[in-house]
């Protein structure tokens, strides 16, 4: 399998705020790929730099391939993109828009493009500046998708869109994967990514902190430990302070990330008097919010997740 | 072609206005003409001895009792600045403007390099100036031929030509700086308009200030010395062009290399 996408130090400034520093990706084809981060952590840069809106101050980047700085309008035509602020020429009907896309990449893409509006229920024939957020969002979706890319870059795609058109679209974009497509979609919709993509990155302060399947993202060593009880007086758990993070005592309940061995938290257990005692994988928001709580003790977590993908 | 087009119809709007309004002015002008000229023996003297405000508006080289002249001060005022007016706001936002309405993610993610939409746009911006001069053209041929006067064909096709290349040369130059910016410009647009137009009433006022004329494309299309000379200045247009050609290098250059946010 080829690499759809492949950034090698990826960095960009903009003056002297920080879009994304030293960032490496690596997306295969094929993949139903997702790219998480918090608002500003630099994943609009990393787009906008890959579809070659900006230039990278240093590092490199191809997809399918081929350089993004030369061969830029090759990269284009294989390439849907939907911004995560979808803008049109006002005073234009949606058709107007999707026949201008399909003009310039010298295409006719008007079956396509009526399926799409029928399926995401979209009247073509409406003005752009009558649309609402989400009607918006949908022109910029078949615009993005009706000249069936090789390659789909959605940023933050599900904004403003209602339950059902959400559903209609990870549909589309399910039935786009399965016939050969590549989806790369940002969000920091955790749930999204989770439900939808099969790889994902994780974006931290413009840089990939953790990388693989969304399976082995959240197959971590750690633990969520939730013990129920009567606690009382100090607990042996302090000895494992360097295993515990996120450590939550209410009364009677005590809850914390564990990532050391298994079996000695079990020994050291045995000395409570437990009424409950739970032990499951933490889901991925609870990841994230992991990797994002405390970046220094994560080091040796990111290393883990490296290897692992 | 898709871009120009696309250009065209975006623009349609504001060229419908800008033609209609220039070109009513100017009908409007030449209608006046048959009610002045039965005066203009005693005025148009008194025009040409106005010291500087003659000097200014070139009233002291031509015959303002005649057609041509009177064209050339009168109409040639609301066709320079109105033209110029036009061609600057037309240009100056035509690549920023893609920028400000947040419409560049869609355009410039599609298939077609920066080179070929910076010139598509340019010729957009061009072909309308070009449509515009044509209709005035029009117009003003119609309009004297209603008021019965013959028709000064030469005079007339000097003027107009060197309008439309006065309109072509500023719009290149506002073209260049609209690579530079990111929102509207409007304000630098019609600021570059007046101050061009400003400093040709200045370069033919004072000697001091003569220089001026190598600046100003207003001082290639001043109708009075068109008149008088029966031709154009070739120095003065082929510096014009060299600014135009300056404007949309930069613009080439600029654009190609530019961080679109």
């Amino acid at each position: 399998m080829t690499n759809a996408i492949c950034a090698r130090a990826l960095t960009k400034y903009y003056g002297k705020i920080r879009g994304i520093v030293g960032l490496n990706l690596e997306v295969m084809e094929g993949d139903f790929y997702g790219f998480i981060g918090p608002n500003g952590a630099g994943k609009s840069t990393a787009i906008r730099t890959l579809l070659g809106l900006i230039r990278p101050d240093s590092g490199r980047a191809e997809i399918f391939g081929m350089d993004i700085a030369a061969n830029r309008e090759q990269i284009l035509a294989q390439t849907g993109y939907l911004p995560s602020e979808t803008a049109f020429y006002f005073g234009r009907k949606v058709q107007d828009i999707l026949q201008l896309s399909a003009n310039l990449r010298r295409r006719d893409c008007r079956r396509t493009a009526k399926e799409l509006c029928e399926r995401l229920r979209l009247d073509p024939g409406r003005k752009i500046e009558e649309l609402s957020y989400g009607n918006r969002k949908k022109a910029g979706i078949v615009c993005a998708l009706q000249h069936n890319p090789r390659l789909c870059i959605l940023d933050e795609p599900t904004g403003g869109l209602d339950p059902l058109a959400q559903r209609e679209f990870f549909s589309i974009l399910k039935e786009r994967n399965r016939q050969g497509a590549t989806i790369f979609l940002s969000s920091h919709v955790l749930s999204e990514i989770e439900r939808h993509c099969s790889q994902a990155a994780i974006l931290r302060e413009g840089t990939v902190i953790a990388s693989g399947t969304v399976a082995e993202l959240s197959r971590t060593s750690a633990r969520r430990v939730t013990l129920a009880g009567n606690f009382t007086g100090d607990n042996n758990i302090g000895c494992f302070q360097d295993f515990i993070r996120d450590y939550q005592q209410e009364e009677g309940r005590i809850s914390f990330l564990y990532s050391g061995d298994i079996n000695r938290l079990l020994q050291v257990l045995t000395c409570f008097s437990l009424r409950d005692l739970t032990i499951s994988e933490p889901n991925l928001e609870e990841i994230f919010l992991h990797y994002y709580a405390n970046a220094h003790s994560m080091e040796g977590e990111v290393q883990n997740d490296s290897d692992l993908s | 072609m898709t871009l120009t087009c696309h250009e065209l119809k975006q623009g349609r709007l504001s060229l419908l206005i800008w033609t209609a309004s220039i070109g009513f002015l100017l009908a409007v002008c030449i209608f006046l003409y048959p009610e002045m000229k039965e005066d203009m023996d005693g005025i148009s003297d008194m025009f040409a001895s106005m010291g500087s405000f003659s000097a200014a508006f070139g009233m002291d080289q031509i015959d303002f009792g005649t057609l041509p002249g009177f064209y050339a001060v009168e109409c040639g005022n609301i066709l320079g600045l109105g033209g110029a007016f036009y061609a600057a706001l037309c240009s100056i936002s035509i690549l920023s403007k893609e920028e400000k309405d947040h419409t560049a993610e869609f355009l410039l993610t599609q298939p077609v390099s920066r080179i070929r939409l910076v010139l598509e746009k340019l010729a957009a911006v061009f072909l309308q100036l070009i449509l515009m001069n044509l209709v005035l053209f029009a117009l003003a041929a119609v309009s004297i031929a209603a008021i019965g006067e013959a028709l000064p064909i030469r005079e007339l096709i000097l003027l107009h030509g060197a309008f439309l290349f006065l309109q072509l040369e500023l719009a290149a130059i506002c073209f260049g700086i609209s690579a530079f910016i990111r929102r509207g410009g409007l304000g630098i647009g019609l600021g570059i308009a007046a101050i061009l137009y400003f400093l040709n009433l200045i370069a033919n006022i004072a000697k001091s200030a003569e220089f001026l004329r190598f600046i100003t494309p207003f001082a290639y299309a001043d109708g009075a010395d068109i008149l008088a000379s029966h031709s154009l200045d070739a120095g003065l247009l082929a510096l014009g062009f060299t600014y135009g050609a300056l404007g949309i290098a930069v613009a080439c250059i600029k654009y190609c290399r530019k961080d679109i946010r």
